[in-house]
């Protein structure tokens, strides 16, 4: 029941993210995009869960807990590129090209 | 270096012929451990001098009673096949097994006899030779060295072990050719010996791969045993003419002989020990040792007596006209290898090896009493400060009184060279000249040889005489202020020059015509290994009148050569080397050697180095290793590198893009 629309939803707001980390250049912008995409794969696995059981339910929470992690790691970074740049673009961060 | 003294020890006394035969290996190892103890020394403690001499005369003195003792014991079993000692395993792969192996039979029992009783006695006459040389001990460790390899090359059992040797006295020689090799000519003629042999060896080593591919042995015995069935006359003298190849190039044959007179550059009593007793001859040991096959191949055989009659008569006409006292006994060696030559090619095998050990005798005799004449001058040059040549005759002349010893054994030598009777050269050479002879009779082209041994046998008194009167006799030449240094040589000199004045005396003893006291004693002796190669190709010596008249040709060839030689170098009128004036005409043409050097540097030196340095340095090196493919290659990798690193430019959002194509391209592979 609602699997469809509920896998649609999920597809549709991951592929905003994929499109938000691509295109835009801003960091803080960026990394609310990969909030988006972890939050619509949360989604998949909750939907799926329907059919498969419990873990699908338990993997949500372990999302959930790495994306704090990550959202700490992340945000340092993004500040301390600020300290660095006196900005957030991140076409300024190409240190590591060819 | 214990370890492995062990080893031998252990494998030379478990289940080896009983007796002495059984520890013929210590004649090889004795001179060896003198190598190391002198190489040791040599860069330790070079000035131990007195140890140095102990050691170094010692291993060959105790070398020289190892070869006594097998000698002895050989005469008593009189083995009709090689005894064979033994060591170890070496090389076993496949089908292919040899061993480092020792063959005692009457041939190598005369070698192992001549090398260290002429080395013993020339080592012997180094200590005197060298004393005030810096290099002392230097010099005797490649000395020991020399005699080690060289026992090595004689008593080895199979081609590979015999090969060794060959190599191992090519390489002594070249290190002592250069001894002194501060001076750029004497490194350049060690360079030149070395090369040249290179040439020679080549053909050593495709003899041997052909031997293996047809005979599937490399034992000697096991070779020259199957050699009749398994050959036929063609692969016979392919093999031969290899095999003759490496033994012209080692006893300085036309057309490689030309590193032997450069090799004079050693000092004198290296000369007389590796360049003329004992290493040059390895070739001719080869072609008696391997006689079976030479019998097989006719062909052969006479290319090896051509070879051989040729270079006894050019090399003859050279020393006619040599100043340096060195350089004239060098191209009788080369002349005198060249009757060797002729002997084994004509197959009597057991003259031939009659004329190297007799030759061996009296050409080191000859070198040795040059060398006292050198010694003696060099030191006169150095007490005064003058800087003639020591070494040119022409700045000689009236030394009879000043070295009384060295110039009578000097006219033995000479006496014996030239084919006097009873002097041991008239024995051997006329053997070798009758067998020349005898072979006419079914290949009538040796009787041209035999003719230009004659006639080189002629030349030989001349040039002799050319040399006993330039240096001994008439007024000196020598500068007022050297004359009253001028001094014999130490008994230590004049010890080795009086036991080989003795042995070319009676040398010829050895080997007497049938019907004479004992008869050809050394024939007899050496039967047992010729046999073979005899019964292939038998040689009937003439006799009755035919040899009594060979005989007188012989003779009168030399007694007429010492005539010419002494009337013509007596009524010349000869200048000291720096007022003499340049040589003219044909002189001119022998004293430059006939231009050899000449033209082997522009047919075959400026070739080579033209092709090495334009065709193979700057086109094939250069050009293309280094352009094309190193510079290339470094070229292209950077080019993709460049390519590659495009991609990495540092853009999040680039890299994003490619990670969601390669995710999305994995999920297709994966699903689709």
């Amino acid at each position: 029941m609602l699997l469809g629309p509920a896998l649609a939803l999920s597809a549709i707001l991951f592929s905003i993210g994929v499109a938000g980390v691509i295109i835009r250049r801003n960091a803080i912008v960026l990394f609310m995009c990969i909030e988006l995409m972890l939050n619509a794969v949360n989604l998949a696995f909750v939907a799926l869960a329907q059919l498969y059981g419990v873990a699908g339910w338990v993997i949500v929470f372990f999302v959930m807990t790495v994306a704090a992690a990550e959202a700490a790691v992340g945000l340092a970074i993004i500040l301390a590129v600020f300290r660095h740049n006196q900005s957030i673009d991140l076409q300024n961060v190409n240190l590591l090209h060819g | 270096m214990s370890l492995l003294a062990a080893r031998v020890a252990e494998a030379a006394l478990a289940a080896r012929p009983a007796g002495a035969v059984g520890l013929v290996w210590l004649a090889v190892a004795l001179p060896l451990a003198g190598f190391v103890v002198n190489g040791a020394l040599a860069i330790l403690r070079p000035r131990a001098k007195t140890v140095v001499s102990v050691v170094g005369t010692g291993v060959l003195v105790a070398a020289f009673a190892v070869a006594v003792a097998v000698f002895l014991e050989v005469r008593r079993a009189a083995p009709e096949h090689p005894v064979i000692v033994t060591l170890w395993p070496w090389l076993h792969a496949g089908d292919l097994k040899v061993d480092l192996a020792f063959q005692v039979d009457q041939l190598s029992t005369l070698m192992l006899l001549v090398v260290t009783g002429v080395g013993g006695l020339i080592h012997l006459y180094s200590v005197g030779y060298m004393g005030a040389d810096p290099g002392y001990a230097r010099y005797f460790a490649y000395l020991n060295l020399f005699v080690a390899f060289m026992l090595l090359l004689v008593l080895g059992a199979s081609f590979p072990v015999l090969f060794i040797g060959w190599e191992g006295v090519g390489l002594c020689s070249y290190l002592l050719i250069s001894f002194w090799f501060t001076d750029q000519q004497n490194a350049d003629a060690g360079k030149k010996a070395f090369l040249v042999n290179r040439v020679g060896d080549f053909g050593f080593l495709i003899a041997m791969f052909l031997l293996w591919h047809t005979v599937g042995s490399l034992d000697l015995a096991t070779v020259l045993d199957r050699a009749p069935a398994a050959l036929g006359t063609e692969t016979a003298t392919w093999i031969t003419l290899f095999l003759l190849l490496g033994c012209i190039g080692k006893s300085a044959q036309i057309p490689l002989y030309i590193w032997l007179p450069d090799a004079m550059a050693g000092p004198t009593p290296v000369s007389a020990l590796i360049h003329a007793a004992t290493m040059v001859t390895a070739g001719v040991y080869l072609v008696a040792r391997t006689g079976v096959l030479f019998a097989l191949a006719p062909a052969s055989s006479l290319v090896a007596a051509a070879v051989g009659a040729l270079t006894a008569l050019f090399a003859a006409t050279i020393g006619l006209r040599q100043y340096d006292i060195k350089k004239v006994l060098a191209y009788s060696t080369v002349s005198q290898l060249g009757y060797m030559f002729l002997g084994v090619g004509a197959g009597a095998y057991a003259a031939g090896m009659f004329h190297l050990v007799t030759h061996a005798f009296f050409k080191a005799l000859l070198f040795l009493g040059a060398g006292s004449v050198i010694h003696a001058l060099q030191h006169a040059y150095h007490a005064t400060g003058a800087s003639e040549d020591p070494q040119d005759m022409r700045n000689m002349g009236g030394l009879a009184g000043r070295l009384p010893v060295t110039y009578r054994f000097m006219v033995i030598g000479t006496l014996a060279i030239a084919g006097l009777p009873p002097l041991s050269g008239f024995f051997s050479k006329d053997e070798i000249l009758a067998a020349a002879f005898a072979r006419g009779a079914d290949q009538p082209v040796y009787y041209l040889l035999y003719a230009m041994g004659l006639a080189a046998a002629f030349l030989t008194a001349v040039y002799m005489a050319r040399l006993v009167v330039m240096t001994f006799l008439g007024t000196t030449r020598v500068g007022e202020a050297e004359r009253s240094k001028l001094h014999e040589a130490p008994a230590s000199m004049t010890g080795p020059v009086v036991a080989l004045g003795v042995l070319s005396a009676v040398g010829g003893l050895l080997n007497l015509p049938a019907g004479i006291a004992w008869g050809p004693a050394l024939e007899r002796w050496l039967h047992p290994v010729t046999r073979a190669a005899l019964e292939l190709r038998p040689l009937a010596p003439p006799g009755g009148t035919t040899a009594a008249l060979l005989v007188a040709a012989a003779v009168a060839a030399g007694v007429l050569g010492l005539v010419v030689g002494y009337r013509a170098t007596s009524r010349e009128r000869i200048l000291p080397a720096r007022l003499a004036p340049p040589e003219t005409g044909f002189a001119r043409v022998l004293y430059r050697k006939y231009f050899v050097d000449e033209i082997y540097q522009a047919l075959i030196v400026r070739p080579v180095v033209w092709l090495s340095e334009r065709v193979l340095w700057r086109t094939v090196d250069q050009a293309i290793v280094d352009g094309v493919f190193v510079h290339g290659g470094v070229w292209l990798a950077h080019r993709v590198g460049r390519l590659g690193s495009r991609l990495q430019n540092g853009q999040v959002g680039v890299y994003v893009i490619l990670f969601l194509v390669g995710a999305l391209w994995v999920l297709y592979a994966v699903a689709g």
